[in-house]
């Protein structure tokens, strides 16, 4: 069905340039067979690049009524907000210099359309204009890197400051693993070359090491609202990124490297369900899915709104399906959940024979 | 010395046209001629071009109608997509050699390659390259490189597909992914091949312009197309061998055994041996190249855009001297860019401060040289040939797309909408399509002097350029959304997340637009093709231009001019001059070509 909507649109395009060529053809003077542009040309251009403003005013307008909507809902960190206004700002010039320099543009290549006979000025040089257009961008640019600068210098400063939560995020081909520094809230030694899949030690924690017997290994990761959280993360195997949109947070995950990012969950996953821009996002896509079960042969489930981390470094075959939930509760609701959690001296599985010399104990190779 | 030179050659030359007889191969394959090299160059990277862009309409039909069967995909990519069902991994592989072929085959070599060879011995008063065998081999490597690019898609696991950065460990590992196996040596390869032949003609490029200019062309009174192809030389120049580099680590790293790149990775149920490298290093070494190399694709376009946009607009370009100053500040700005590609990395934030400031630095010149286009147009008797209609779309989607870079440039804004289709949007806009355009404006308008005086057909030019025009925003304009909401890149589908579910119109609209600008494209080559054996022959100059290149008689022949070079007694902007009295300089006549001398009373206005 498809396929044949795609013919039948390919076909009509045909017709159109045919049918365009032919208008080009008639509009000029039977005797001109030059290659060049006649007055004829000049002027049909020249109406057409007036028609093209209004088109790129067109589409910029449609896109902003149609997919305005479908942008990322209200920021779900502390510094969201700022790197959102930041955000508003840059688009607020962007928007007023394009519109301002298309118009020129376009207008110019309508209005000095040519003529035979017109004279172009011959108007080779002016200081003071050259210096007006080189002036304001630097003047503009100089606020954006300023404040640019400032709010990154805010963001990447991963400190200790405020009792963060230490969360480990490792990646590997396609599926993400949380770490939590457990009781004492350090993240335990840990290296590739300590991976015992016989032992399920997945993420190579170092046994001996007693910050990491009390760590808690997750496929689901919960954050307390309103507590800084310490993102370290590691790869396994090639380049990963942790992408988790809500939060206006990414970092690459790098094997042999360990990238730090940090932020402050503010909105409980409860409290974004209620946002109004996010119940109407729901809804929408909900009509969508219902529709295609009823019309595809897979049945979708109802969707419900998650904070998500993505992989955003492409990663192999299944890069498109490489994410983890993660759910944002009361301190409360997170004590309570993490209490059932396991801790990694109680997954590993202990080797059944006590070694028979001293083991090098509370070397930590990630620190 | 350079009278000195030209009479020599002169006689050399006429002696030559004597003795020797060319045979078929020396004319029209082991070449050393500039245009039939410059030719060479433009057919081979417009049949790359075919091959890239239809790569790019399977992958957008993947992405519209995600997961569905078509006969086309079964037709073409066979095994990889089994009942019409296209697979993830060849969906990679596709982005990787689409992006690959259209960065380098296309818009380095097809465009620069072709023009630079065609323009700099024309436009500045040369028999030829300073090289004519170097140059010829040259284009010969580029060739070679093409062919095992295009051989790396018939590999039995697949061509490389771990994207055109081809970042390690996941295209130094054969276990991560098919594609890095052959498929990935053959890419290295070809590319190696490829920086090998860049580098032999921007040599090239650098030595002819620097010593090869005709009396009385002065730096100063250099075409602005000149100017970018000889800055965009040096820059390749610099960057390129940074590329070779990484690629010759890379090769080591996955035949050889050590470690560059790799470290500290566990795949497949084992650890690997590599110990103490860096992904960042290659991240590092390949942008060095990578972001110049934006303004490699670039530069050339906007310098084919000064010349086609002055002289039909018959108005000088608005602020030479500026227009030169901007494409060398932006040559020097561009190799110190690189790290905004690398912002969330996991390099030092420090660094990522340095790189947001001399990222946005480099917005200035761009503003400038956008306003100076605007501002030729102002007042001019504009002649809407083609070539002049894409120089404006370029101003247009380089205006376009420039913006946005001012959100991707700040290392703050960046955080959100890396590696997504924001990024897409943008690159495309303000260097895919705007080189893109570029080179058909070079294409329309030098037609002529390719095919001996043929000219390409108006109509089907106007046809062309209206559809692509029309097409090329409503592919890349919605796109920004898809970004804005959160869609990273490189996904095969984005089913597997519900909250992109909605955002599956934008993709069908775009794709829809993708094949009408496909279809557009196959226009231009019927008009090339057509043109190239039956198209009319025009007048000598038909854009009444005022470069040397229009000096030469329609018939090519070996040495660009049958006599003496011109001697050049003007810059190349002397359109709709007038004297005291108001009457053009020279009668019945809006531009005065750079061969003639100053009149009586007549003051060298240039800059």
């Amino acid at each position: 069905m498809t396929t044949l909507l795609i013919l039948a649109i390919l076909i009509l395009v045909a017709v159109a340039i045919w049918q365009m060529t032919k208008i080009f053809e008639l509009s000029q003077v039977k005797t001109d067979r030059q290659q060049i542009a006649n007055d004829g040309d000049n002027r049909n251009n020249g109406y057409l690049l007036f028609a093209f403003l209004i088109f790129i005013y067109g589409i910029t307008i449609f896109s902003f009524w149609k997919y305005g909507k479908f942008l990322l809902p209200v920021a779900g960190s502390e510094h969201g907000a700022e790197y959102d206004s930041l955000l508003l700002v840059s688009f607020i010039i962007i928007f007023i210099v394009q519109t301002l320099t298309q118009a020129l543009l376009h207008y110019f290549g309508y209005k000095y359309r040519g003529e035979k006979g017109k004279r172009a000025l011959f108007y080779a040089d002016n200081d003071k204009l050259e210096f007006i257009w080189t002036i304001i961008p630097v003047i503009v640019l100089a606020g954006l890197i300023l404040w640019g600068l400032y709010t990154w210098t805010a963001i990447m400063d991963v400190n200790d400051e405020d009792d963060p939560l230490m969360v480990e995020l490792y990646a590997q081909q396609f599926n993400w693993t949380a770490r939590y520094g457990g009781a004492d809230n350090v993240l335990g030694g840990a290296n590739v070359r300590m991976i015992d899949i016989d032992k399920a030690n997945v993420m190579g924690l170092d046994e001996a090491d007693t910050y990491a017997s009390d760590d808690i290994i997750v496929k689901e990761l919960h954050l307390p609202v309103g507590r800084k959280v310490n993102f370290k993360m590691r790869s396994q195997d090639v380049l990963h990124s942790a992408y988790m949109p809500h939060f206006r947070a990414q970092m690459n995950c790098v094997p042999g490297m360990i990238t730090e990012f940090s932020f402050t969950p503010i909105y409980t996953t409860e409290e974004m369900r209620e946002n109004p821009e996010v119940i109407d996002k729901v809804n929408r896509t909900n009509v969508i899915r219902a529709e295609r079960s009823l019309t595809g042969d897979e049945q979708l489930d109802l969707w419900e709104f998650d904070y998500i981390l993505l992989c955003n470094k492409i990663c192999g075959k299944s890069h498109y399906n490489m994410q983890m939930k993660i759910i944002v509760e009361s301190e409360e609701d997170y004590d309570e959940w993490m209490k059932n959690q396991k801790t990694f001296a109680e997954t590993v599985l202990k080797d059944e024979a006590a070694p028979a010399f001293n083991t090098i104990k509370g070397v930590s190779l990630v620190e | 010395m350079s009278v000195l030179t030209a009479h020599t050659d002169n006689h050399a030359h006429e002696e030559h046209e004597h003795h020797h007889k060319e045979t078929f191969i020396t004319k029209y394959i082991f070449s050393q001629d500039h245009k039939m090299i410059a030719k060479q160059y433009l057919i081979t990277g417009l049949i790359m071009g075919f091959i890239g862009i239809a790569m790019s309409l399977l992958f957008r039909m993947q992405l519209a109608w995600p997961g569905q069967s078509f006969p086309i995909f079964e037709a073409v990519l066979g095994k990889w997509a089994p009942d019409g069902v296209m697979d993830a991994d060849i969906y990679l592989a596709l982005v990787t050699i689409h992006g690959t072929i259209m960065v380098f085959f296309v818009l380095t070599a097809g465009l620069s390659g072709t023009f630079s060879n065609l323009l700099i011995p024309l436009q500045i008063g040369a028999r030829d390259m300073a090289s004519g065998f170097l140059n010829m081999v040259s284009y010969w490597l580029f060739f070679v490189s093409s062919v095992i690019m295009v051989g790396s898609l018939f590999v039995e696991a697949g061509p490389a597909a771990a994207g055109w950065t081809i970042y390690p460990p996941l295209s130094a590992l054969p276990m991560a992914q098919p594609g890095s196996g052959l498929g990935m040596t053959l890419w290295l390869v070809s590319m190696a091949i490829f920086i090998a032949s860049s580098l032999i003609g921007s040599l090239n490029y650098i030595v002819t312009v620097i010593n090869l200019r005709t009396k009385g062309m002065s730096m100063t009174r250099l075409p602005l197309t000149i100017w970018a192809f000889f800055v965009t030389a040096i820059i390749g120049v610099i960057s390129f061998p940074v590329l070779l580099a990484a690629a010759l680590l890379l090769i080591m790293d996955r035949s050889f055994g050590t470690s560059f790149f790799l470290s500290d990775i566990f795949i497949q149920g084992e650890v690997l041996h590599y110990q103490g490298g860096s992904p960042v290093l290659y991240e590092h070494l390949f942008w060095f190249l990578g972001h110049p190399e934006v303004y490699i694709v670039l530069l050339p376009a906007l310098g084919i855009t000064s010349e086609v946009m002055s002289t039909n607009s018959r108005k000088p370009i608005f602020g030479y001297r500026a227009m030169v100053a901007s494409i060398l500040a932006i040559a020097f700005l561009s190799t110190i860019v690189w790290g905004h590609h690398m912002f969330i990395s996991g390099m030092n934030p420090f660094l990522g401060s340095v790189f947001t400031f001399t990222t946005l630095l480099i917005a200035i010149p761009s503003a400038v040289k956008s306003f100076n286009y605007i501002t030729t147009l102002w007042k001019g008797n504009l002649q809407l040939n083609p070539a002049m209609l894409f120089s404006i779309g370029l101003v247009s989607t380089f205006i376009t797309g420039g913006l946005t870079g001012i959100i991707l440039g700040d290392s703050t804004l960046d955080i959100n909408v890396h590696d997504t289709y924001f990024v897409v949007a943008h690159f495309h806009l303000v260097m895919g399509i705007s080189a893109l355009y570029g080179l058909f404006a070079g294409v329309y308008h030098w037609f002529p002097i390719m095919f001996e005086g043929k000219m390409l057909n108006k109509n089907l030019g106007y046809v062309h350029f209206w559809v692509t025009a029309i097409c090329a925003y409503g592919v890349f304009f919605p796109m920004h959304f898809v970004g804005m909401a959160g869609v990273p890149r490189r996904y095969y589908q984005n089913t597997a997340f519900p909250m992109f579910d909605e955002l599956t119109d934008i993709q069908v609209l775009m794709t829809v637009f993708a094949i009408i600008a496909g279809a557009a494209q196959l226009i231009f080559v019927a008009n090339f093709m057509y043109s190239i054996f039956y198209g009319k022959v025009g007048p000598v100059n038909p854009w009444k231009s005022n470069t040397l290149e229009w000096t030469t008689p329609q018939k090519h022949v070996h040495g660009n001019w049958p006599g003496a070079i011109p001697e050049v007694h003007r810059w190349a902007y002397d359109y709709s001059k007038v004297d005291e009295q108001g009457e053009y300089i020279l009668p019945h006549q809006d531009f005065v070509p750079q061969n003639v001398p100053l009149q009586l009373d007549e003051e060298e206005l240039n800059h």
